[in-house]
């Protein structure tokens, strides 16, 4: 028997849930050689910004317990670069594409999405809100409920009605609900979380942190608790918002209990540097946990977990159908 | 002068031989589809811990040799620096391994039969022997430079001897060869020789210095480089470091895809470590800093 595994990002059909997370798949031409990018979801490009960036020196990276830790800094190509080249090459194999943004101020934000708007491939935009905001000494956006709506509303504002805009939030405040709701009042279509809490490591032999940015974002099984965490309070208190949760997910098991949770897409990330295949895998295994339970389709499993104790688990909750 | 990428396979390769080489470990892995597309130069990463693993990054290391046996089998060399190498030294004949490979960009080749030095440092001169057996089957002239701490640490000094027409070895405590580093003997082996090329692996102070050499000689210098990676296939951007493109901006490249295999000219050795200020992208370099 096969499991529907379609689902919803406001209005842009996904054929399955698994995308790839932010940051992680670089161009995208990096994972072609392993599999057809058609087969998941969706990808979602690196933090675009307008300038071309460096990013951070290195040593980038430090492995942590069941995770790692990372300071990369948003190195791209800028956005320049990307509409003319990696954007083309994903639009001219249909890959579904959601592209991250990233900025220092709402006007950098909002002059991104006007160079997407015309764009030909985008399937969807996410805010990067963890970029420390130049306008207010350098406090990231996702910590602040205020700065983060009045990014989204300003991107929101210049984008296509068609391209849904999706608000990646930080677990390193102090209510993730509050920020979830201030954006989707801002006009936010989705909700994505959650991106890398900030971590650190020091190097016992030498003496010195580990990263030469001194902290860095954690990512891995490490923080799938905190992932699941902020994906069931905010799907809790936005039911009908579509939520990409991610965080940790490392097998079809991890990514069954985000959708469990509430998240309607499921996004991979630390996952495909260990294993390249993780996207295809992760979805078959979802798929088979899926059947195995009885499912038919995947949405009648998004946010299974929040029903009364007792309540049979063949519930159906219109999650999907609802936003749109 | 760049030859054409090759695409990486993901194999669940089972261990064939361990062996311990001096101060190394060598594993050679069945794993056919990565020994059909290996060139010199190529490396493979390794999944560490088993299937249960709390260690997500994937190790990189050099490939050392291929060979036809059950189909193509790998052969690579590490030292133990930490849990996942550790846990690789444990591994036995007939245990299975996570292989992607092969990866990277592999060494340019002469199209004319030249003289080549091949300087190694520590178990970087793993990947050269593939190097010279190239080199030779197109007439070129092999010589090698072999250097190390300490006697136990100079991998492969009997081969090199086997191969190379002459072979001068250094370690920095004297239990072997010439006392001293690689570079301090590298000009007179390449003057002796009439060297035309030089062909480097090892730790990047010792790439930094060969360069540096072979740029006094005016001779094209390729090196390999050594640098943490936590994916190996050009997603993770960790390996970056600052290299001159043709266009002579310098740019955070990354090792894994783009190198390991560069001009030693091109890359800025004493910038590694750093996001130089004129390289495309640096904070205040025209462009704003934000994350």
């Amino acid at each position: 028997m096969s499991v529907d595994m379609r689902t919803y990002l406001g209005h842009v059909e996904l054929v399955n849930p698994i995308i790839t997370a932010a940051g992680c798949a670089a161009s995208g031409s990096e994972l072609a050689q392993f599999f057809d990018l058609g087969r998941i979801g969706a990808l979602t490009t690196r933090s675009i910004t307008m300038a071309p960036r460096a990013g951070r020196p290195t040593p980038r990276m430090a492995e942590t317990p069941s995770g790692m830790l990372n300071a990369i800094g948003l190195q791209g190509p800028g956005v320049d670069a990307f509409l003319e080249r990696e954007l083309p090459w994903l639009a001219q194999r249909s890959v579904r594409t959601v592209v991250s943004i990233g900025g220092g101020t709402v006007a950098e934000y909002t002059a991104l999405a006007r160079r997407l708007t015309d764009a030909p491939g985008v399937s969807a935009v996410e805010v990067n809100l963890s970029c420390p905001n130049i306008e207010d000494r350098g406090r990231v956006f996702a910590r602040d409920g205020a700065a983060s709506a009045e990014v989204i509303a300003s991107v929101r504002s210049v984008m296509r009605y068609d391209v849904p805009v999706v608000a990646k939030l930080s677990p390193d405040v102090m209510d993730v609900v509050s920020v979830a709701r201030a954006c989707v009042d801002g006009g936010a279509d989705a909700l994505s979380m959650i991106n890398n809490p900030l971590g650190m490591s020091i190097d016992t032999e030498a003496m010195r942190p580990s990263l030469a940015a001194v902290t860095g974002g954690l990512s891995g099984p490490a923080i799938r608790p905190l992932a699941v965490r902020c994906v069931w309070q905010v799907h809790a208190a936005l039911p009908s918002v579509p939520i990409i949760g991610m965080g940790g997910v490392l097998t079809g098991r991890d990514a069954f209990e985000l959708v469990l949770a509430g998240a309607c897409v499921v996004a991979v990330g630390t996952a495909l540097f260990h294993d390249p295949y993780a996207c295809l895998r992760i979805l078959r295994e979802l798929e088979e946990l899926l059947a195995a339970r009885g499912f038919h389709r995947l949405a009648d499993a998004v946010g299974l977990a929040h029903r009364p104790p007792g309540a049979p688990t063949r519930h159906r909750i219109d999650l999907e159908e609802s936003s749109l | 002068m760049r030859e054409t990428p090759v695409t990486p396979v993901q194999v669940t390769g089972t261990v064939l031989t361990t062996r311990r080489v001096d101060a190394y470990h060598a594993l050679t892995v069945v794993a056919p589809g990565i020994a059909e597309r290996f060139r010199p130069g190529h490396f493979v990463s390794v999944a560490v811990g088993g299937a249960q693993t709390s260690t997500l990054t994937r190790r990189a290391f050099s490939i050392h040799d291929v060979k036809p046996d059950y189909g193509g089998t790998v052969e690579f060399v590490f030292t133990v620096r930490g849990p996942g190498t550790a846990w690789l030294a444990e591994r036995r004949a007939r245990d299975t391994l996570d292989l992607v490979g092969p990866l990277g960009r592999p060494f340019p080749l002469p199209r004319d039969p030249v003289t080549c030095v091949l300087v190694g440092g520590e178990y970087g001169s793993a990947t050269l022997f593939a190097v010279a057996d190239a080199l030779q089957r197109r007439g070129c002239r092999v010589d090698f430079v072999l250097g190390a701490a300490s006697a136990d640490r100079v991998f492969g000094a009997l081969r090199a001897r086997r191969m190379g027409e002459t072979t001068t070895l250094t370690t920095e405590d004297g239990s072997l060869g010439l006392r001293g580093r690689v570079t301090d003997v590298l000009p007179g082996v390449i003057a002796d020789v009439r060297a035309d090329a030089v062909y480097a692996c090892g730790p990047m102070p010792m790439l930094r210095g060969v360069t540096a050499v072979a740029v006094e000689f005016d001779i094209p210098v390729q090196v390999a480089v050594e640098e943490r990676m936590a994916c190996g296939i050009g997603v993770c951007m960790t390996c970056v470091l600052p290299v001159i493109g043709d266009d002579g901006v310098t740019r955070m490249v990354r090792s894994c895809v783009e190198g390991p295999v560069f001009r030693g000219e091109r890359v800025r050795f004493d910038d590694v470590g750093t996001i130089p200020f004129d390289a495309l992208g640096a904070p205040g370099g025209g462009s704003r800093n934000v994350g």
